[in-house]
């Protein structure tokens, strides 16, 4: 159910976020979804790929401090407030969303966003309940 | 294990008379044959007749690095160079190398403290000791070679560098005593683990680590990657090169100093005065059995306490702590004395923190800033932002809270702060006084 995501420190330097592109697509994997969050010094990349273990390996073997986490890829439908809705959902819920970014591909109709819960299992059994399609990491890496 | 149970474990009184009686030659000698000496002891109007105590020898004058520098070459020897068979110096990073000399004998009395060292760390003539000092003018690499012969160990003399065959070796070879740098074992740790040999099935027993500063935190990190005992050496070219102290194995606090052959004085670094036992300041050496370079109340710009308290090891010799910094690597940021080393406990105190970190220190608009580098590990990564300001802030409020100093922290890339073979560069004072 969950989506494995990679999240990679960066110093804050010209050109370190292109390495890390060059290093992936040299191993030949596919980035499905990418968001950046940054300070003044340092940034966190966070990455959903086709093929994790590969991106690790290629990732670690270049040096770099890397990072899996469980997040959740979920269908938001595609007009207004759409996205409100989830938000609204888990705001009376009292589920925190760390972060969220959007999913580059479209699953048929809808927009896929990916979120970060503190707590993942209660947010994923409550979008459930109300009737929101949670898409399933499987899918997720080869959409 | 004591390598030599007669002059380890010396009565108090039977020690000092032995040093006494040393002492007395060793001016004599010096008076004699070093015009340095003779001049300085002339112009503090005493001669080697006069010191009949510790008392009257704590008038003598100090010998400092500089004074060392101003004889460059040759002209600290007491004896004529047919009489030297081996020449080492520092590396001389600021200003001329320091050269020293030692005679056959030297040689031989350099070597049986180092077994006494390699013993008190835990090593026998059944050892396999993998020595990563370097060799050369460096005396690291040669002193613990002699000192493993003289046990009757079997030494591989692999040096330093050249890191992927060193474990290929320590792999193949099984060797059981690492002797190295601190921070070059951390490296040899990395390293391993970049290969995929794992310390855990190596052979290791005990490591012996000198040659650089390294905190109480900084050993229990050791221990845990590399499986080992660790214990610190201590030793300085001016005085012999390693051997002058050794932690043991058994208690594994503080390092006994070979007090038949140094004298070691606690002294506070600015007003030059001795201090009592237990007291932090410069410690300083003077030499009691040495022919070709003998030292008198050299001040080893070392900072440190000398503790009497009786060990478990049943050594009877005195100990010294861990050397907790340099007087010349003291930081003085915004009035406020700091040492590397403080800055490494704190950051050793927090979860999660490698003991990879840089202090850069500068000054903006007059006012001094430390910037402190610190690496980001797997253990203390996180995909939220928050979470890693919230680390930065947390190592800047102990360091606030332990040193009362106020630093920026910045989290960088692994390996991101450069790893020497032999000494880290801990500090960069970018500061144009
Ligand atoms: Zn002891």
């Amino acid at each position: 159910m969950h989506v494995k995501q990679i999240s990679v420190f960066l110093e804050n330097k010209a050109g370190r976020l292109s390495e890390v592109t060059a290093i992936l697509s040299e191993a030949k994997i596919n980035i499905r979804a990418l968001s950046v969050a940054d300070t003044s010094d340092f940034g966190v990349l966070r990455l959903i790929v086709n093929d994790n273990q590969k991106a690790l390996e290629a990732l670690k073997n270049n040096g770099f401090s890397v990072g899996v986490t469980d997040v959740v890829a979920i269908e938001v439908a595609d007009r207004p407030g759409g996205l409100h809705q989830i938000l609204d959902l888990l705001h009376n819920a009292q589920i925190n969303v760390e972060y969220m970014y959007a999913f580059v591909q479209q699953n048929g109709n809808h927009a896929v966003m990916i979120f970060r819960f503190d707590h993942i299992d209660e947010a994923v059994k409550l979008l459930e309940q109300n009737g929101l399609t949670v898409i399933d990491g499987a899918k997720v890496y080869t959409m | 294990m004591i390598y030599d149970i007669e002059f380890e474990t010396l009565p108090r009184e039977a020690l000092a008379a032995i040093q006494l009686r040393r002492l007395k030659a060793t001016l004599e000698r010096v008076y004699a044959t070093v015009p340095f000496y003779r001049n300085r002891f002339e112009a503090a109007g005493i001669t080697p007749n006069d010191i009949h105590s510790f008392e009257d020898f704590q008038n003598l004058p100090f010998t400092t690095k500089q004074d060392l520098r101003d004889n460059y070459p040759f002209g600290m020897f007491a004896v004529p160079m047919d009489n030297v068979v081996r020449i080492h110096a520092s590396s001389g990073t600021t200003g001329k190398p320091t050269v020293v000399g030692y005679t056959a004998r030297d040689i031989d009395t350099w070597a049986k403290l180092m077994a006494r060292a390699l013993t008190a760390g835990g090593a026998t003539s059944r050892d396999i000791i993998h020595n990563a000092y370097g060799y050369g003018l460096f005396t690291g690499g040669l002193g613990a070679h002699y000192g493993a012969e003289k046990l009757g160990a079997s030494v591989i003399p692999v040096s330093g560098g050249n890191t992927k065959r060193q474990v290929v070796i320590m792999r193949d070879f099984g060797p059981t005593i690492l002797t190295s740098t601190p921070s070059y074992a951390l490296h040899l740790a990395e390293v391993a683990e970049e290969m995929g040999v794992s310390f855990e099935k190596l052979k290791f027993r005990y490591g012996i680590f000198g040659a650089e500063p390294w905190s109480e935190q900084m050993r229990q990190e050791i221990e845990r990657k590399l499986h080992l005992t660790a214990v610190d050496i201590y030793g300085l070219s001016e005085v012999i090169g390693p051997g002058v102290a050794i932690e043991c194995h058994e208690a594994q606090n503080g390092l006994h100093i070979f007090e038949d052959h140094f004298i070691p004085e606690i002294i506070d670094p600015v007003t030059g005065k001795v201090l009592p036992y237990g007291e932090t300041g410069e410690l300083v050496f003077t030499s009691i059995t040495k022919e070709a370079f003998p030292v008198i109340r050299y001040r080893t710009r070392d900072i440190t306490s000398l503790n009497p308290e009786p060990c478990i090891c049943g050594r009877t010799l005195l100990r010294m702590n861990k050397i907790s910094g340099r007087t010349d690597d003291m930081l003085i940021i915004r009035g406020v004395n700091v040492f590397p080393s403080q800055i490494e406990s704190v950051l050793m105190e927090i979860e999660g923190i490698e003991p990879h970190y840089q202090l850069i220190v500068d000054r903006a608009d007059n006012l001094d800033t430390l910037t402190v580098h610190v690496e980001v590990s797997e253990r203390n990564f996180s995909d939220e932002v928050k979470v890693l300001q919230q680390l930065e802030k947390k190592i800047s409020y102990s360091i606030k809270e332990y040193l009362g100093v106020s630093a920026k922290v910045k989290l960088v890339e692994p390996k991101a702060i450069a790893r020497s073979e032999g000494k880290a560069v801990r500090v960069i004072d970018k500061r144009k006084i």
